[in-house]
């Protein structure tokens, strides 16, 4: 009951942060966009029917893994700057549950992305939004963001101990976009990159929302990215725990 | 059983010199330290910048692991029992930092109050409670950001005492803050000791030492060199004499000849305006003033005063020794 309380609050006080932050809101509101559009000339130019939607829900979660992968990467770093992280650290609950309100919140708000851009694209493209399984696309929507906010946490719980980890979230944005076949069809990619993408939760995230959307197969890659969610919440409580022991002998829970 | 125990605790900080050929540094901030607070104690660890009242200090709160040595605080180990530690205190850092800026205090005290597992019902009293205490009542629904210095640091201790503690760690809450808002959180710390709660206090301020603690440890180079009530500091310097003497343009070489005389323990230089404030420390044995005038030839000489002991002196004296 107290873990949910802290999960709420938690949840709440993050997204009242992140609306008032300038910076993060512009990036938010510009980034999917500017995802979209690109997205929707390369596949136009293609000339495939059917692509579109496809290309839509690409566009999207390339927002949504953005939001979350410097939202959650920037999370620790931003709290050791403001002097919160050692708060965090010196309270009761673990870390792990602390900072999993605030890299759910930071998913929850890449979702703007993804609507962002299929509305983007309804009005501006012509993209049409008939969605094949429309209740299996509301399930596996939430399942993805929260697989994704699980997957940032582990991230975040490296940036524990490292200060300068935020190179290592500026890394991975681009290869997780291509390993996840967020841009294109992972059978493009060499063979040897498969178990990459098989790790991945926006792998099967993006396959259960495109089925969901344009018909196929959904309860296999619905059931996998839940279950890579859940993974992931798993090796964030034991790397929570390393990292901050790690961090209390190191001293880097403090800038000075 | 004592409230906190320190039993030769030592910290040492490892990192690396250079650019392109990184050397190893080993830097000891704290080295073999050990002092018991009791029951309904305000313990005041004293002592300048960089002497390891900080790393003492967090150590204590389970924020950093000690290198070795052991600490209690209310019987659990900080190091294998860090929970059942963080459970039952609270802590406040004195600066700017550790405030969610962008939040009211309210929501900043909400938050906290959820983490410290402040219940539902009682948490609105609870905050209330201690937005009163630390007069920040009215002013709860503005921007952290938006604070003065002062409002920042009685944020902070009702921040620390949100969860009603039974230990109270505050790391210099009056730094940086003007001197009526620094007297008013002044008596916001001894309201906690009215109410039962034990207090480790660390701060470069003799006055304020002098004024709240009731047992004070001076910390130099990462060891303790003086421990007792502030009293007790005092009459360990009383038998001398302190002489201040006004100069212009004191030199470190007639200093350190100062320092070189029989009977003189300390000296120390503080600049005032235009002049030099000398404040020599003596054991008192001898008269000591036509010596150290005579060491002052060819220097302008203003003022020359003698006068009682201060804790300040007693505190110059051990750190100096140290």
């Amino acid at each position: 009951m107290s873990a949910l309380r802290i999960i709420r609050t938690g949840f709440l006080t993050n997204l009242k942060m992140l609306g008032t932050s300038s910076f993060f809101l512009l990036t938010s509101i510009v980034q999917p966009v500017i995802f979209a559009t690109v997205a929707f000339y390369m596949f136009r130019s293609g000339g495939r029917s059917g692509t579109l939607l496809y290309a839509a829900l690409g566009a999207g979660m390339m927002g949504v893994w953005s939001t979350t992968l410097f939202g959650s990467g920037g999370m620790i770093q931003w709290q050791r700057w403001q002097g919160t992280l050692e708060l965090g650290v010196g309270a009761p609950p673990s870390m792990a549950l602390i900072y999993l309100p605030f890299s759910l919140a930071n998913a929850f708000t890449g979702m703007y992305a993804l609507a962002a851009t299929l509305i983007w694209g309804r009005l501006v493209f012509g993209v049409p939004l008939h969605l094949v399984h429309p209740w299996l696309f509301a399930l596996a929507l939430p399942a993805t963001v929260i697989s994704l906010g699980l997957m940032g946490l582990v991230l975040a719980s490296t940036f524990v101990l490292y200060r300068y980890a935020n190179a290592l979230s500026n890394l991975l944005e681009y290869p997780v976009w291509i390993a996840s076949g967020l841009v294109f069809s992972t059978s493009l990619l060499p063979v040897w990159t498969r178990p990459i993408s098989y790790l991945l939760p926006p792998y099967w995230g993006i396959l259960a929302l495109r089925h969901a959307a344009l018909g196929g197969e959904v309860w296999r890659p619905l059931a996998l990215v839940t279950l890579l969610g859940l993974a992931s919440a798993a090796v964030s409580v034991v790397a929570f725990r390393w990292f901050e022991h790690a961090a209390r002998a190191r001293a880097t829970l403090s800038l000075t | 059983m004592s409230v906190i125990e320190a039993i030769d605790l030592r910290r040492t900080y490892r990192t690396t010199t250079g650019v392109l050929r990184r050397r190893p540094l080993e830097v000891e901030a704290v080295r073999g330290i050990s002092f018991a607070v009791e029951q309904g104690e305000l313990f005041g660890l004293l002592g300048p910048n960089g002497a390891g009242k900080t790393t003492t200090i967090k150590m204590l709160i389970t924020l950093l692991l000690p290198t070795s040595g052991e600490a209690r605080v209310l019987g659990h180990d900080v190091v294998t029992h860090a929970r059942e530690v963080r459970k039952r205190i609270g802590y406040v850092f004195g600066g700017d930092r550790g405030l969610y800026e962008r939040l009211s205090a309210y929501d900043n005290l909400r938050y906290f109050a959820e983490l410290y597992g402040v219940s539902g019902k009682a948490q609105r009293l609870r905050i209330d409670e201690v937005l009163e205490l630390v007069g920040l009542r009215g002013r709860e629904q503005e921007r952290v950001e938006g604070y003065s210095r002062g409002m920042r640091q009685r944020l902070h201790i009702a921040r620390g005492i949100l969860h009603d503690p039974e230990v109270v760690f505050l790391d210099e809450p009056t730094i940086g803050v003007d001197p009526i808002g620094a007297r008013e959180l002044r008596q916001t710390i001894s309201g906690l000791i009215d109410s039962g709660k034990t207090v480790l206090l660390t701060t470069h301020y003799m006055f304020e030492a002098d004024a709240l603690c009731h047992r004070i440890a001076v910390i130099a180079k990462g060891r303790i060199v003086g421990t007792g009530t502030p009293k007790e500091l005092k009459a360990g310097v009383a038998e001398g004499r302190v002489t201040e003497i006004d100069v212009f343009g004191v030199d470190e070489a007639t200093v350190d000849r100062l320092r070189a005389l029989d009977g003189v323990i300390a000296v120390t230089v503080e600049e005032r305006d235009q002049k030099q404030v000398l404040v020599v420390q003596t054991s008192g044995e001898r008269e000591l003033t036509a010596p150290l005038l005579a060491e002052l030839d060819g220097v302008e000489v203003g003022r020359v005063a003698s006068r009682e002991p201060s804790l300040e002196d007693a505190y110059v004296a051990l750190v100096g020794a140290a």
